[in-house]
């Protein structure tokens, strides 16, 4: 069951995300992320960025996939709502489809400054299920 | 925070002795109260930089501290580069250069009164605030590069501003050695559209009432008068900024084994200062902080032109400029011997005291203006460093009241509308583009500056000059 949370961080905010697979995880962090800012409603997917990067761990490779679209939200003052991962060989593919902010319907609350190595964590859980976490700068 | 680790000082000084990796103990200066309402993260992160290669006399805690990445939000360290000291980008932080100013207008409150609700409209409009919200400027490469060099030279170059106001901000307003080529070109993407804008979340343009005074001799010196009217601004080097971080954080982490930095905790990624990593850093990041510097600048100057409109007769002049995410080369005194030392202050002010060089003629013999936001709604101060501040924490005091809730506790008890409601019927008017932002900035979400700041002096880093009361508060 996929899924994403919040958590708690003094000045700033864990996201998780939650899945079957590690991309599902992945893209349940991207939700997150974008429910941290305030934006997690009523963003239509309505155009398409792929996105790519590369680490060497899944770790470093959770927080560049986070900041690709904190980067991509900055530059083309865009939110996203939907997410389409491939990991292969430390290697993410992926496309992030959503809208221009519209500043009457959007109501964010912050921006994100970039994901941190604060609280990281990625890989499978006991029951098998995939979680990949961080905090955000906001 | 468990307190029972720590070795009472005195009333407003706690030390952690070194054990383990620490090559020097930790001190967390606060009053009990505060010093026990710290997480626990936070003396954890105190003793984590005290492990860092080259740290000289102490990990530092301020009263303002709380739970950061790698240093805590309020953590001052220095390293010596002659003993393999370090320079950390997680010791600055995302948000370079964040930092606060404040202008005085001569104006009494009184007048404000009647004009309050159109000022804070015509405020709101001035100043661009709020994601996807982008500045009226927008620089060429060449430009950008000239600004990462210049900072608020290169603004007051461009017309933003007075020349009278560079002696009045930290570095005469330019960090020298900046190094442009140093910041990447997604950095600099990232900020081609963002000059001039304020930004969301803690930042803000507040207009403030001088509530109450302190030390009327300094007072006096800062020309700050009982009544009168400051506008201040908060923000820092925006997306430039957050994205040297995010860059340079990466780096360093992947780096700090082959430089045989063995990080006691990942989030504390740094690198040799004398190495290419650590050069390249500090000339980015000095980059940062003239990006934050030029932006205050301009913000400065649109605020004052928003003023201009209802009190031609009165100037925003500026007392100070300071800036609480860097790390600077300073000289202090140790152990008999001036050393030159690699400063961090992350979520920590400089708070140079009198008769320092670095300080304009005018306020040589007062000390540095050290500016501290409270939350919005509630207070903010003026402080004054001291000579004390040096032997303390290498001149070195809080930077603002800290947070002592998380932004998703703070949404669990107040709703964005029912704060601004309440704040105006005690006669404070919040701007803001998102309600959700202003619950999270609810003032019962962050500690009690007052006891801060109290602490702050009974402590030797800063001493209180005048109280601030806000009247507007234009929120990104």
């Amino acid at each position: 069951m996929a899924g994403w949370a919040l958590f708690a961080h003094d000045a700033d905010v864990g996201v998780r995300g939650s899945g079957p697979t590690r991309e599902a995880a992945f893209e349940q962090g991207a939700i997150a992320l974008m429910h941290a800012m305030g934006a997690g409603a009523d963003v239509a997917p309505q155009r398409v960025v792929s996105i790519a990067c590369e680490a060497p761990n899944d770790e470093v490779l959770f927080v560049d996939w986070l900041n690709a679209l904190i980067f991509e939200m900055a530059t083309r003052s865009m939110l996203f709502s939907r997410f389409r991962v491939a990991i292969e060989e430390g290697r993410l593919r992926a496309e992030a489809w959503g809208e221009p902010i519209d500043r009457a319907r959007h109501e964010v609350a912050v921006e994100a400054k970039g994901a941190t190595f604060t609280a990281l964590k990625v890989g499978p859980q006991a029951d098998g299920s995939w979680v990949a976490q961080c905090v955000v700068d906001v | 925070m468990d307190l029972s680790r720590l070795e009472r000082i005195s009333d407003f000084e706690w030390r952690l002795a070194p054990s383990g990796r620490m090559r020097a103990p930790g001190v967390i200066y606060a009053d009990e109260a505060l010093a026990r309402d710290m997480d626990d993260k936070v003396l954890e992160q105190v003793s984590n930089v005290a492990m860092l290669p080259g740290i000289v006399k102490a990990s530092f805690a301020m009263p303002d501290a709380h739970w950061g990445y790698g240093f805590p939000i309020g953590g001052v360290a220095a390293f010596d580069p002659d003993q393999g000291g370090i320079v950390s980008a997680g010791g600055v932080g995302f948000d370079i250069s964040c930092g606060v100013r404040s202008m005085l207008s001569g104006v009494q409150r009184a007048a404000i009164g009647p004009l309050k609700e159109r000022l804070a409209h015509e405020l709101s409009r001035a100043i661009p605030a709020g994601l996807g919200r982008t500045g009226r400027i927008h620089l060429s490469d060449l430009e950008l590069d000239a600004m990462l060099a210049g900072g608020a030279r290169w603004a007051l170059e461009q017309g933003y501003g007075e020349a009278a106001d560079l002696e009045r901000i930290e570095e005469h307003g330019c960090m020298p050695d900046a190094r442009p080529e140093s910041v990447s070109g997604k950095a600099k993407q990232r900020q081609r559209d963002e000059m001039g804008t304020l930004g969301s979340g803690n930042h803000y343009l507040e207009v403030q009432e001088i509530a109450d005074i302190y030390d009327p001799d300094v007072a006096a010196g800062f020309a700050l008068r009982q009544g009168e009217v400051v506008v201040t601004i908060h923000c820092g080097s925006r997306g430039l900024g957050h994205q040297i971080g995010t860059e340079f954080l990466r780096e360093m982490v992947l780096a700090a084994g082959a430089a045989g930095i063995e990080l006691p905790d990942r989030e504390l990624a740094c690198a040799p200062i004398n190495s290419e990593i650590g050069q390249r850093y500090l000339g980015a990041m000095r980059a940062g902080i003239n990006c934050a510097l030029a932006n205050r600048q301009i913000l400065g100057h649109l605020a004052r032109a928003a003023w201009a409109r209802f009190f031609p007769q009165s100037e925003l002049r500026l007392l100070f400029d300071v800036s609480h995410n860097t790390c600077k080369v300073e000289e202090h005194a140790l152990d008999g011997e001036r050393r030159r030392l690699y400063v961090h202050r992350k979520g920590a002010t400089r708070a140079i005291g009198p008769g320092h060089p670095d300080l304009p003629e005018e306020l040589r013999p007062f000390g540095q203006p050290v500016l501290i936001g409270g939350s919005m709604g509630t207070e903010s101060w003026v402080l004054v460093g001291t000579a004390e501040s040096e032997r303390r924490a290498f001149s070195s005091a809080v930077h603002g009241a800290g947070r002592s809730m998380s932004r998703h506790e703070a949404l669990r008890r107040w709703q964005g509308r029912q704060i601004i409601d309440e704040l105006a019927a005690s006669g404070i008017l919040i701007r803001s583009p998102s309600a959700r932002g202003v619950a999270e900035e609810a003032p019962g979400a962050y500690k009690d500056v007052g006891a801060v700041v109290r602490a702050a002096e009974n402590a030797g880093l800063a001493r209180r000059v005048a109280r601030l009361k806000p009247l507007v508060c234009i929120k990104g």
